[in-house]
């Protein structure tokens, strides 16, 4: 019995803990990017600029590729039950609708976390075990200002452009799949696309791209600030940055999906 | 109170816990402005743990550092920051930052912190490197360079921004003795050519001989011996003997102690 409190209890005070450092850090990143900058403390553009273009048109290609043969699979598997009824114009409704309001934002959301998350946590954890970390606040320089700040804000940036861009992929997909397999008039398809899309799915994607570009890199920076003790340490945080990640994006996926569809 | 007697570094009473472990208990000393002031001790003495407080990486659990008269460990961070800028921090790992080339590195607290032209900054990266023996390898990074080199580096980095103060940590640790001799009178250098107060954590004996103006030798978190070379040689306390002459520790002759603590038993 006192093994299964004490377990409890410690599970619960570990758990308060890294809520208190993960708040402590985004107090933290939000002061160094929204109040700082007013008092003249300057944003690290350029290196924030670098980071956009590695998170961004770095992924793109992947992205990409995997969103168009998504759109592909998911018009032959709905033409596949929409055939009995005579009904494969609706491929375009399923298509269209589920790219923008879930799987063009989650499939690109999980495939940053993969491709940079990891990669977030990889950097700042090699850079905390060999001392580049103190270096730098021994210079005078703030790790979160001079780190972090501009991985968040090409972070915040990137998730939703890349996300755009695999909406109209994963439709292209849909629509290439439709017209070749299906054999779905090119025209009749792209305006039932259009009827059955309103600004409300292409909100619900880009709202959820925008938090999930928060826990990617906000796991990846505060998995990276844990990493204690050479190389082993950096490896195992970097698998659990992307677990972790992978786990609160479906989390905050599914508080979005209640929001939008009880709201 | 004279020019070389002026303390620029005062610690007092410092106390710094690792959860209910002391790793310093009570630490006291002044390091002069302008001498070489060196921190010996074996490993797990609390040496490195007295240098990241020098430092500002950590902050004590009580006792004070002053550093130019200032408390170092009650001011606020902004002030802190500044006070950084005038104390230059030399790693055992050299702690470069591997993305950025050697020039790169150097020239970033001058980037960061001072608005001069880049073509200055650029000469000012030059001279530090100079001033290290690295004149020519601006443009290398840090992984192709030698232990030995990465170190100097290191050393130009910290000295980017003019320090007062400048602390190394183990400058000697993993490198052959020809280099490690290179780098005890590049420390010298330093001190000679711009009165630099130079602060070295180190457990070689042979680069405390070359370098060192005053010693503090740590045993367990406590000072156990406090001045020159030779006052530590006249000391009478056994831990600073059998340091000097190289002993072992006495092992313990109770052998069933032993086995009790290998077999568990009672």
């Amino acid at each position: 019995m006192s093994a299964v409190l004490g377990y409890t209890g410690r599970v619960t005070l570990n758990s308060l803990y890294a809520l208190s450092t993960v708040c402590v850090l985004m107090v933290e990143t939000a002061n160094w990017m929204l109040v700082q900058p007013l008092r003249g403390k300057g944003l690290r553009l350029r290196s924030a600029v670098e980071h956009f273009v590695e998170f961004g048109v770095g992924s793109l290609p992947i992205v990409g590729m995997i969103c168009f043969l998504i759109g592909v699979i998911m018009a032959m598997q709905s033409a596949y039950t929409l055939k009995a009824w005579g009904a494969t114009i609706f491929i375009a409704n399923l298509v269209g609708v589920a790219a923008l309001r879930e799987l063009a934002p989650l499939m690109t959301a999980i495939l940053i976390t993969g491709r940079n998350g990891s990669a977030i946590t990889a950097e700042i954890g090699t850079m905390k075990v060999s001392e580049e970390i103190d270096a730098l606040r021994v210079m005078g320089l703030n790790p979160i200002k001079y780190l972090v700040v501009p991985k968040f804000l090409a972070m915040l940036l990137a998730v939703p452009c890349v996300t755009l861009l695999a909406m109209i992929i994963m439709i292209l997909g849909g629509f290439t799949a439709a017209v070749l397999f299906v054999g779905i008039d090119p025209k009749a398809y792209f305006d039932q696309t259009a009827r059955a899309l309103v600004g409300k799915d292409l909100l619900t994607g880009v709202v959820k791209s925008f938090f999930f570009a928060i826990v990617i890199c906000w796991v990846g920076v505060y998995r990276g600030f844990q990493v204690e003790g050479g190389a082993e340490g950096v490896g195992r945080q970097t698998t659990s940055s992307v677990v972790t990640s992978i786990f609160i994006i479906i989390l905050v996926d599914l508080m979005w999906t209640a929001l939008f569809y009880f709201g | 109170m004279n020019e070389t007697t002026e303390n620029i570094i005062e610690v007092r009473d410092l106390v710094v816990r690792y959860g209910n472990r002391a790793v310093l208990d009570g630490v006291s000393f002044d390091v002069r402005r302008g001498e070489v002031f060196v921190i010996l001790g074996g490993s797990g003495c609390g040496k490195s743990t007295l240098l990241r407080n020098l430092a500002g990486l950590m902050r004590p659990h009580s006792g004070t550092i002053r550093i130019n008269g200032e408390d170092f460990t009650a001011m606020s961070d902004s002030r802190r920051i500044e006070v950084s800028k005038r104390l230059g921090m030399c790693f055992q790992g050299s702690a470069l930052f591997n993305s950025l080339s050697i020039g790169d590195n150097v020239a970033l607290p001058l980037r960061e912190h001072t608005r001069l032209e880049e073509s200055t900054i650029e000469i000012m990266t030059k001279i530090k490197l100079e001033l290290v023996g690295l004149g020519g390898f601006q443009d290398y990074l840090p992984s192709a360079l030698s232990g030995g080199m990465k170190k100097r580096a290191g050393l130009a980095r910290a000295m980017a921004m003019d320090p007062e103060i400048i602390l190394y940590d183990e400058p000697s640790a993993g490198l052959d003795p020809i280099v490690a001799a290179g780098l005890d009178q590049l420390i010298r250098k330093m001190q000679s050519t711009f009165n630099l107060t130079s602060v070295v954590v180190t457990h070689e004996m042979e680069s405390v001989k070359l370098i060192a103006d005053r010693v503090c030798m740590l045993k367990a978190g406590r000072v156990v011996g406090l001045g020159s070379l030779d006052d530590l040689h006249a000391s009478d306390h056994p831990f600073v003997q059998q340091f000097f002459d190289r002993r072992p520790d006495e092992e313990s002759g109770d052998e069933s102690a032993y086995l009790k603590s290998l077999t568990g038993a009672p």
